[in-house]
C-alpha cells in the first residue's frame, strides 16, 4: 500500500509542477491544488500506514496495541488540509479578481510591478 | 513552573489574537479601530519587552498548552533569540499602527485592515515563539494568509498583480515545507527542534538520508521566505505595491521570519547537517547579497530599490549563520534587529517622499534637502546606517561580523560583504542625490500632500533606535551573544 500511495504521490507531484508552470491561471490554481494533495499524501506516506486499522485508542485501555498506525501523521494532516483548502480558497478569489481587474488569464502578461 | 513566571510568554501569543478579535467587533467604528490599535500594539511591545526581561533575569521559558508534554505535545518557548524578535515586532507593530492613520485610506480600514494587521503580528509572534516544526508551517500560514490579504486590500490593478505573485510562490514555498515536515516526521518521528537534535544525536550524530533530505527541502522553503538568491523573486514585485505602512511592516518583519526560522532551524535542529548544508548557504548568501545590491542599484522607483535591499541584507543574515560561530551568529542578530528598525524606517521615509517629494519615480523627485531638512537627517540616520558608516549601528554589524569572518579565514567572504557595502552606499545616494539633493526637474510641479505627525513619530523612534543601538553597541551585543549560544549549544531537554 505505501508502495502505491508513494507512486500516487509522485504522480500528483508531478502533475501538480507542470500544471503550475503552464501560464494560465486556471491551470495555476489546479496545480497548487494537486501540489498540496501530494503534500497531505507524502506526510500521511511518510509516516508509515500501519496495517490500516485506526488509530484510537479502545474502551478500557490506556494504549495503542503495537502494529497500529501513528495518529499523529493524521492530525498534522488534518491541520493541513484545513490550512491548504483556506489558502485554495484565497487563491481562487484573488486569481478570479486578477482575471477581472487585468482583463488576461496569462500568467506573462503579467510584468507591471516587475518593470 | 508557576503561572506567573511563563505569563508574559502566554500573553505575547494570545494578546495580538484578542487584539485582531476586538478589530473585528470594532469594523466600522473608525476612531474606535484606531484607538485600539494605538493601545494593543503598544501592549504587544509592553508584552515583549516584559518577555525580554523575563528571560533575561531567569533563563529561557516554556509551556506546553494542552496538556501533553513536549515532544507529543506542542510546545511554546522563549529563549534570548525568541524573546527579543518578538520584543522588536511590538516596536514595528506600535510604528506600524501609528503611520497606519496616515496612510491607510478608510476603504481598507473598512475592509478589515486593523483586524489584519494583528493577525499578521499574531502570525509573526507565534513563529518567534513555538518550539514545534508543524507549529511554526501553521503559524507561517497564519502570517501568510493575513499578508496575502494586506497585499491585495488595495484592489488596484498593480495591488491585484504584485498580490499573484506574492501569492503563487509563498504557497509553493509553503507545500515544500509541508513535505519536508513530513519527511523529519517520516525519519525522525519528532517535530521539536530539540528532539530533532538529540535524536539524530542518539543515532550517532548522522541522520541518514531522510534527515538530509529534510533538512534541504527546509533550507528551500525558508529560503524562499527570506528571500535568498535564486528564490526571491516574489519580494520585488510585490513589496512596492501596497500601502506604505503594509510596506514598511512588511519589509521590517516577514523576511526576518524566514532568516529566524533559518537560525533556529539549522542552528540547532539540522546542526548535524551544517558540513554538508553550511557551504551551500555561505555561496547562497554572497550571491544574495551581491544581486540584491546591483538590483537595488539599477532601480528608479524608491519603494523597489528599497525592497532589493532588503534581499542583500538578508545575505548578511544568512551568511553570519552559514560561518556557524557564536561570534558570527551573534554578529547576524544584530544585524537582524538593526536591520528591521533601519528598513522599516526607510519605507516610512519613502512615504513621505512620496508625499511631498513628487512621487516614488526618482526621475520626477527632488529638492526635498530645502523643503524638508528634518526627512533628510532621518532618512540619512537610517541609510548611511544601513551603508555601514560608523558611529552608526550598521557598522557594528558588520564590522563583528566582518572581523569574524576574516578570523575563520575567509579572504574573499569579507572581500564580498566590503564590496556589497559599496554597493549598498551608491543605491542610497542615488536615492539622496535624486530626492533631496537635485533641484525638482523643471516644468513639472511637484503636487504636495500633507504629513502629520502620523509620519513623523515612527520614523523619530525607530531613528532612534538606531543610534541607541549605534552608540550602546555593548549590551545588545551581550544578549545577542547570548542568544547565539543559546541557538548553536547541543540542546539537552528538560
Amino acid at each position: 500500500m505505501e508502495i502505491f500511495l508513494s507512486l500516487v504521490t509522485g504522480f500528483l507531484f508531478a502533475c501538480g509542477a507542470y500544471m503550475l508552470l503552464r501560464r494560465s491561471f486556471t491551470r495555476l490554481l489546479i496545480g497548487i491544488l494537486f501540489l498540496s494533495q501530494a503534500a497531505n499524501l507524502a506526510i500521511l506516506t511518510l509516516a508509515g500506514l500501519g496495517d490500516g486499522t485506526s488509530g484510537i485508542v479502545p474502551y478500557g485501555e490506556t494504549t495503542l496495541e503495537a502494529g497500529h498506525p501513528d495518529p499523529l501523521p493524521q492530525a498534522l494532516v488534518l491541520t493541513a488540509i484545513v490550512i491548504g483548502f483556506g489558502v485554495f480558497a484565497f487563491a481562487l478569489i484573488l486569481l478570479k479578481r486578477a482575471y477581472h481587474k487585468l482583463n488576461t488569464d496569462d500568467l506573462d502578461a503579467l510584468e507591471s510591478t516587475d518593470r | 513552573m508557576n503561572t506567573m513566571s511563563t505569563s508574559p510568554l502566554i500573553l505575547a501569543v494570545v494578546l495580538p489574537l484578542i487584539a485582531a478579535v476586538t478589530q473585528i467587533l470594532l469594523t466600522g467604528h473608525s476612531r474606535a479601530q484606531r484607538a485600539a490599535t494605538v493601545v494593543f500594539s503598544a501592549l504587544v511591545m509592553a508584552t515583549g519587552v516584559w518577555l525580554l526581561l523575563a528571560v533575561r533575569g531567569g533563563g529561557p521559558l516554556f509551556v506546553d498548552f494542552g496538556g501533553w508534554d513536549a515532544p507529543v505535545g506542542i510546545r511554546f518557548q522563549a529563549d534570548m533569540l525568541s524573546a527579543v524578535m518578538v520584543a522588536v515586532t511590538g516596536l514595528i507593530a506600535f510604528c506600524g499602527a501609528v503611520h497606519s492613520f496616515a496612510e491607510v485610506p478608510h476603504g481598507q480600514e473598512r475592509r478589515g485592515f486593523h483586524s489584519l494587521f494583528f493577525f499578521l503580528i499574531f502570525g509573526v509572534t507565534g513563529a518567534f515563539l513555538t518550539a514545534d516544526l508543524f507549529n511554526l508551517y501553521v503559524w507561517f500560514e497564519v502570517m501568510l494568509l493575513a499578508s496575502f490579504v494586506l497585499l491585495a486590500l488595495g484592489g488596484g490593478r498593480k495591488a491585484i498583480e504584485g498580490a499573484v505573485k506574492y501569492v503563487t510562490l509563498n504557497i509553493a514555498a509553503s507545500l515544500v515545507f509541508l513535505v519536508g515536515i513530513g519527511v523529519v516526521y517520516g525519519s525522525l518521528g519528532t517535530l521539536n527542534f530539540e528532539d530533532i537534535a538529540q535524536r539524530i544525536a542518539a543515532g550517532g550524530g548522522e541522520g541518514g538520508a531522510g534527515v538530509r533530505a529534510a533538512a534541504v527541502l527546509l533550507m528551500l522553503a525558508f529560503g524562499v521566505k527570506a528571500g535568498l538568491f535564486p528564490l526571491y523573486a516574489w519580494l520585488p514585485s510585490s513589496y512596492h505595491t501596497p500601502s506604505h505602512t503594509v510596506s514598511a511592516v512588511f519589509a521590517g518583519l516577514l523576511t526576518k521570519v524566514g532568516v529566524y526560522s533559518l537560525f533556529r532551524v539549522m542552528g540547532t535542529a539540522f546542526a548535524s547537517e551544517a558540513d554538508f548544508l553550511m557551504p551551500l548557504l555561505f555561496w547562497v548568501s554572497l550571491l544574495t547579497m551581491v544581486i540584491g545590491g546591483v538590483g537595488a542599484a539599477c532601480q528608479v522607483h524608491t519603494r523597489r530599490i528599497l525592497s532589493f535591499h532588503i534581499i542583500s541584507q538578508i545575505g548578511y543574515m544568512t551568511f553570519a549563520l552559514s560561518l556557524g560561530t557564536v561570534e558570527a551568529l551573534a554578529a547576524g542578530i544584530f544585524f537582524v534587529i538593526f536591520n528591521i528598525f533601519a528598513k522599516t524606517n526607510l519605507f516610512f521615509a519613502a512615504s513621505v517622499i512620496d508625499r511631498i517629494g513628487g512621487g516614488e519615480n526618482l526621475k520626477h523627485t527632488g529638492g526635498l534637502y530645502r523643503t524638508a531638512p528634518w526627512l533628510s537627517v532621518l532618512f540619512l540616520i537610517s541609510a548611511l546606517g544601513l551603508a555601514g558608516i560608523p558611529p552608526l549601528s550598521g557598522f557594528w554589524g558588520k564590522f563583528a561580523l566582518i572581523r569574524e569572518t576574516l578570523v575563520l579565514g575567509h579572504g574573499f567572504g569579507a572581500f564580498v560583504l566590503l564590496a556589497t557595502g559599496m554597493i549598498t552606499l551608491f543605491s542610497m545616494t542615488k536615492i539622496w542625490a535624486e530626492a533631496f539633493w537635485k533641484e525638482p526637474p523643471e516644468g513639472e510641479a511637484i503636487e504636495k500632500r500633507p504629513v502629520g505627525p502620523a509620519h513623523v513619530v515612527p520614523m523619530v523612534v525607530l531613528a532612534a533606535g538606531t543610534v541607541v543601538l549605534g552608540l550602546y553597541p555593548e549590551p545588545f551585543f551581550e544578549i545577542f551573544r547570548t542568544a547565539a549560544e543559546q541557538i548553536l549549544q547541543t540542546p539537552t531537554m528538560p
